[in-house]
C-alpha cells in the first residue's frame, strides 16, 4: 500500500494511535493547509522529522521572522489562514515582530513553536523561552500545549479562532515530549467549541434603520472603506452599494484594492498622506459611512476637528473597536458582507452629483501641484518610477510593499482595481515585511505578477529571504527604491528637527552585484526613461528580477499632516519652481 | 470614579494574567481585583473594581469579551449589590488596652479571632467604608499588620447574576451587555 492510501485508509478507520508530531501534520493537512513556512530548530525537531509523509511544502525562510511575513503574505494574498513554524527560545521570539504586524493588520495566521519537554519549563532551560507570555498582548489567542492529547483540540482551535470574527494570528507553543508522546488522534472530537467565544455578531434592527435615514437623508456623503471589506469578500456589494448611492470612496491604507481605483466614484487614500482632496471632502462631509476600517490615529489626524460636521456610521465586527477612538452615531456591529447586504435593498437611489462635483473641484485643484504635473528635469523621482510601474504593469500586478515613503508613493501612484491586490503593513509598520511577505503572496497565487516594492533601507532588514526566494525558485519582482537614506525618517527631520539628519544616510552594497551572487538578474535604473524597459525586462525574464532604481533623495511624501494637526491642515508640496 | 465588575472565567492556566495583562495594556488602572471558584465546576469569577468612567467601563467591558477565556462580563457599578471585603487586622494590646479593643470590635460586629499577650487578631467583613472606620480607631492602639481582600460583590435579587452551571452554559444563557446592545441575536429583519 502506497503512504498515501495507507494515509487515507488510517483516516476512514477512525481513531488511530499517533505521536504528537504526527497528530500536528495531519491536523494541519485537514485545516487545508498547502504551504508550511518555517525554520527547524532542536525543540521543534519531532514535528519536523514526522513532515514528508504529508502532502504539506515547507518552505525554509532564512530567519523566522520572514517566515512568518510570508505565511502573512500568504494569508493576505490567498485569503487562507497562514502557518509559520520555529523552535523554541531564539526561534519562537524572532517570531514576535511577524505576529504583531498579523495581530495589528488582523491578518489570520497559526504560528507553532517547539517548547523545550515539559519537566523543564520554568527551568531556565537551553533555549526556553515563555512565549506565550511574550506573545499575549499581540495574538488573538495563544496556548501552550503540555499533552499530547490536547494538540489536536489546541491546533483546530487556533484555526478556528485565527480565521473568524476579526482574524488575527493565534500560537500554538506544544512541549518536545508532547510531540514525542502518542495518543488516539480523533478529529471530529476535537472539534472546536470556546465557550466564552462569540464571533457572529449581528446589528440590530433599529439601528440598521437609523443608519438607512441617515444614508438617505445625507447630501455630503464619503464612505470610509479598510481592510474590513476585503477580509469580508464585500468588494462586489461595496461597489454596488456605491454605485446606487453615488456615494464617494475613501480608503484607508490597508483598504485599498476594497474598490476600484479607476472607479470614478474613487477618492483615493485618506489620512496623513491621503491626497488633499480626500481629506478635504472628509472634513465636508455630513455623513461618513466608515466600513471595516477602525479610525487609526494615521487616519484621523487631530481626533478633536475629525470631520466636525459629519454624523457618523460605523460598520464594524469587533465591538471594541465601536467608539474606541471616534464616537459614532450608529453602530452597526457585524460582518461587513452580511450588513451591506442588509442595508442595500433599502438604500434609496441618490444623486450627488453637486457634492461630486465640488470634490472634483478640490481634485482638480490639488492636481496641479501634483508632482506628476512636473516636466522631467533629469531627476527621477520615487513618484514617477512608481507610476511608470504601474502603467509598465497595466495596474495588474500584486504590489507588496514594505513601509516609508515608498509605500506612500506606492498607494498614491499605483492604482489597484482588485481587492488583494497591494500588500502592505499599516498598523504595526515593520520595515522588512516586503520581501517575505512576497514571496509568501506568490505561492498564494503563483498565476500573480507579484512585485516587492522596497525602500533600500527595509529592503536590507530581511534581504537574505532572496535565498528563501531562489531556493523555492519564486518569481518575485524587486524594485528597490533606492534613495540613499532612511527616507521616511529623514522627510520628518527635514520638517521637525531642523534638517538635522543624523543616522538617516545609508551606504548601501551593489544591489545589483548582489542579486547576481544569488544568481537573480539585476538592473540598475537611473533616469526615468529606464523605469518601464526594466519593468518589461522584468516580465519577460523567466526568473526573478531586481530593479536598483536610484531615486532623488531630496523629496517628501507629500501631502502630509503634521502630528496633532487637523485632517484639512496639510503641508502641500511646493510648486516646481520653488524645489529646484 | 470607579466601576465594578463581575467577570466569569475558564478556570484554566494563565486565565488571570490574561485579565490583568489586558488592563496593563490599555492602560486602566485595577483598584481591586479577587478571584475565586465558583459553584460551577471549570468556571472561576472574579470582582474587578476598576478606576475609570462610564466610556472607559465599556471599553473594558469590550476588551475583556475579547479575551476567549473569559464567558461572561457583568457590569454591576450601577445596579444594586452587596459588596464586601474582608479584613484582617492585627493590633497592639495591653491589659488596659485590650477590653477598649474589644467593645469596639463589638461595635462593627467584628471578631476576635486570635489572642497573644501582646497583640489581637481582628477579623472584620464589611463594606469598604467600614473597614476604613474600624482601621481608623484602632490606629490608635498601633495597627501591627492588617490584610484586605480587595471587594467581591453580587448584584442583589435572583436573576441577575446566572448560575453558570457548567462552562457551556454560557452559550445558552442570557445575552452578555455588550453583545445585547450589538444586536448579536437572531436574524436580521428589515422592513425600513
Amino acid at each position: 500500500m502506497s503512504r498515501k492510501a495507507a494515509r487515507t485508509a488510517g483516516r476512514r478507520a477512525g481513531p488511530r494511535t499517533l505521536t504528537g508530531a504526527q497528530v500536528v501534520w495531519e491536523c494541519l493537512t485537514r485545516e487545508g493547509v498547502s504551504h508550511v513556512f518555517g525554520y527547524p530548530g532542536g525543540a521543534i525537531l519531532p514535528v519536523y522529522d514526522a513532515m514528508p509523509a504529508y502532502p504539506v511544502h515547507h518552505v525554509l525562510a532564512r530567519h523566522e521572522q520572514g517566515a512568518v511575513h510570508m505565511a502573512d503574505g500568504f494569508a493576505r494574498a490567498g485569503g487562507g489562514v497562514g502557518v509559520a513554524m520555529a523552535t523554541s527560545g531564539p526561534g519562537a521570539t524572532n517570531m514576535v515582530t511577524g505576529i504583531a504586524t498579523a495581530m495589528m493588520d488582523s491578518s489570520p495566521l497559526v504560528c507553532i513553536t517547539g517548547q523545550v519537554s515539559s519537566a523543564l519549563i520554568g527551568s531556565d532551560a537551553f533555549q526556553e523561552t515563555d512565549i506565550t507570555g511574550v506573545t499575549l498582548p499581540i495574538t488573538k489567542h495563544n496556548y501552550l500545549v503540555t499533552e499530547t492529547d490536547d494538540i489536536a483540540p489546541a491546533l483546530r482551535e487556533a484555526f478556528y479562532i485565527a480565521r473568524s470574527g476579526r482574524p488575527g494570528p493565534v500560537l500554538v507553543d506544544i512541549t518536545k515530549d508532547a510531540q514525542q508522546g502518542a495518543c488516539a488522534f480523533d478529529w471530529n472530537a476535537a472539534e472546536p467549541t470556546p465557550p466564552g467565544y462569540r464571533p457572529d455578531h449581528r446589528p440590530r434592527a433599529g439601528d440598521l434603520r437609523h443608519a438607512l435615514d441617515l444614508i438617505n437623508g445625507a447630501s455630503r456623503p464619503v464612505m470610509l472603506v479598510g481592510h474590513g471589506v476585503i477580509l469580508a469578500g464585500a468588494e462586489g456589494l461595496l461597489k454596488a452599494f456605491a454605485e446606487r448611492t453615488t456615494i464617494p470612496v475613501a480608503m484607508t491604507l490597508l483598504g485599498i484594492g476594497a474598490f476600484p481605483g479607476s472607479h470614478p466614484l474613487n477618492l483615493g487614500m485618506m489620512g496623513l498622506h491621503g491626497e488633499a482632496w480626500v481629506n478635504e471632502a472628509v472634513q465636508q462631509a455630513d455623513l461618513l459611512i466608515a466600513l471595516g476600517m477602525r479610525f487609526d490615529d494615521r487616519v484621523t489626524g487631530k481626533l478633536a476637528d475629525f470631520a466636525p460636521r459629519a454624523r457618523k456610521i460605523h460598520v464594524e465586527i469587533d465591538p471594541a473597536e465601536l467608539n474606541k477612538n471616534v464616537q459614532v452615531d450608529v453602530g452597526l456591529i457585524g460582518d461587513v458582507r452580511e450588513v451591506l447586504e442588509t442595508l442595500l435593498p433599502g438604500v434609496a437611489p441618490n444623486d450627488h452629483s453637486a457634492w461630486l462635483a465640488r470634490i472634483e473641484d478640490l481634485r482638480r485643484h490639488a492636481t496641479a501641484r501634483s508632482i506628476q504635473s512636473f516636466e522631467d528635469d533629469g531627476h527621477l523621482y520615487a513618484a514617477h518610477a512608481i507610476h511608470d510601474l504601474w502603467q509598465a504593469t497595466r495596474g495588474t500586478a500584486l504590489v507588496v510593499t514594505d513601509v516609508g515613503q515608498h509605500q506612500m508613493w506606492e498607494a498614491q501612484y499605483y492604482r489597484h482595481d482588485a481587492a488583494r491586490s497591494l500588500i502592505t503593513s499599516g498598523g504595526l509598520g515593520p520595515m522588512g515585511f516586503a520581501l517575505p511577505a512576497a514571496i509568501g503572496a506568490r505561492l498564494a497565487r503563483p498565476d500573480a505578477d507579484v512585485w516587492a516594492v522596497v525602500g533600500d533601507g527595509g529592503f536590507q532588514m530581511t534581504m537574505a529571504e532572496l535565498g528563501t526566494m531562489v531556493q523555492e525558485g519564486v518569481k518575485v519582482n524587486v524594485a528597490i527604491i533606492n534613495n540613499g537614506c532612511l527616507g521616511m525618517v529623514r522627510q520628518l527631520q527635514t520638517f521637525f528637527y531642523g534638517a538635522r539628519y543624523h543616522a538617516t544616510p545609508l551606504v548601501n552594497p551593489d544591489f545589483v552585484t548582489l542579486a547576481s551572487a544569488y544568481g537573480i538578474r539585476g538592473i540598475r535604473v537611473t533616469e526615468r526613461a529606464g523605469v518601464t524597459p526594466a519593468v518589461h525586462e522584468a516580465a519577460a525574464h523567466g526568473g526573478p528580477v531586481l530593479l536598483d532604481i536610484r531615486v532623488e533623495s531630496d523629496d517628501a511624501v507629500y501631502p502630509m499632516v503634521a502630528a496633532g494637526a487637523g485632517l484639512d491642515q496639510m503641508i502641500r508640496r511646493p510648486a516646481q519652481e520653488a524645489i529646484r | 470614579m470607579s466601576s465594578t465588575f463581575v467577570v466569569y472565567v475558564e478556570d484554566k492556566p494563565g486565565v488571570l494574567n490574561r485579565v490583568a495583562s489586558l488592563f496593563r495594556r490599555r492602560a486602566f488602572n485595577i483598584e481591586s481585583l479577587t478571584v475565586g471558584h465558583t459553584d460551577t465546576p471549570g468556571v472561576s469569577r472574579m470582582t474587578i473594581v476598576v478606576g475609570t468612567d462610564r466610556d472607559g467601563a465599556r471599553k473594558v467591558e469590550a476588551h475583556l469579551y475579547k479575551l476567549v477565556n473569559v464567558l461572561r462580563v457583568d457590569d454591576v457599578t450601577s445596579t444594586p449589590a452587596v459588596y464586601r471585603d474582608l479584613a484582617m487586622i492585627k493590633v497592639q494590646a495591653t491589659a488596659e488596652t485590650r477590653s477598649h479593643i474589644m467593645q469596639l470590635v463589638d461595635v462593627y460586629r467584628a471578631r476576635i479571632v486570635d489572642v497573644a499577650p501582646d497583640s489581637l487578631m481582628v477579623e472584620v467583613t464589611g463594606t469598604e467604608d467600614k473597614i476604613d472606620s474600624l482601621l481608623d480607631v484602632l490606629r490608635p492602639y498601633g495597627v501591627i499588620e492588617a490584610v484586605r481582600t480587595g471587594r467581591v460583590a453580587m448584584a442583589r435579587g435572583g436573576p441577575r447574576t446566572p448560575r453558570l452551571r457548567r462552562a457551556s452554559a454560557a452559550l445558552r444563557g442570557p445575552m452578555p451587555r455588550v453583545a445585547r446592545e450589538a444586536g448579536h441575536a437572531g436574524p436580521v429583519p428589515l422592513s425600513a
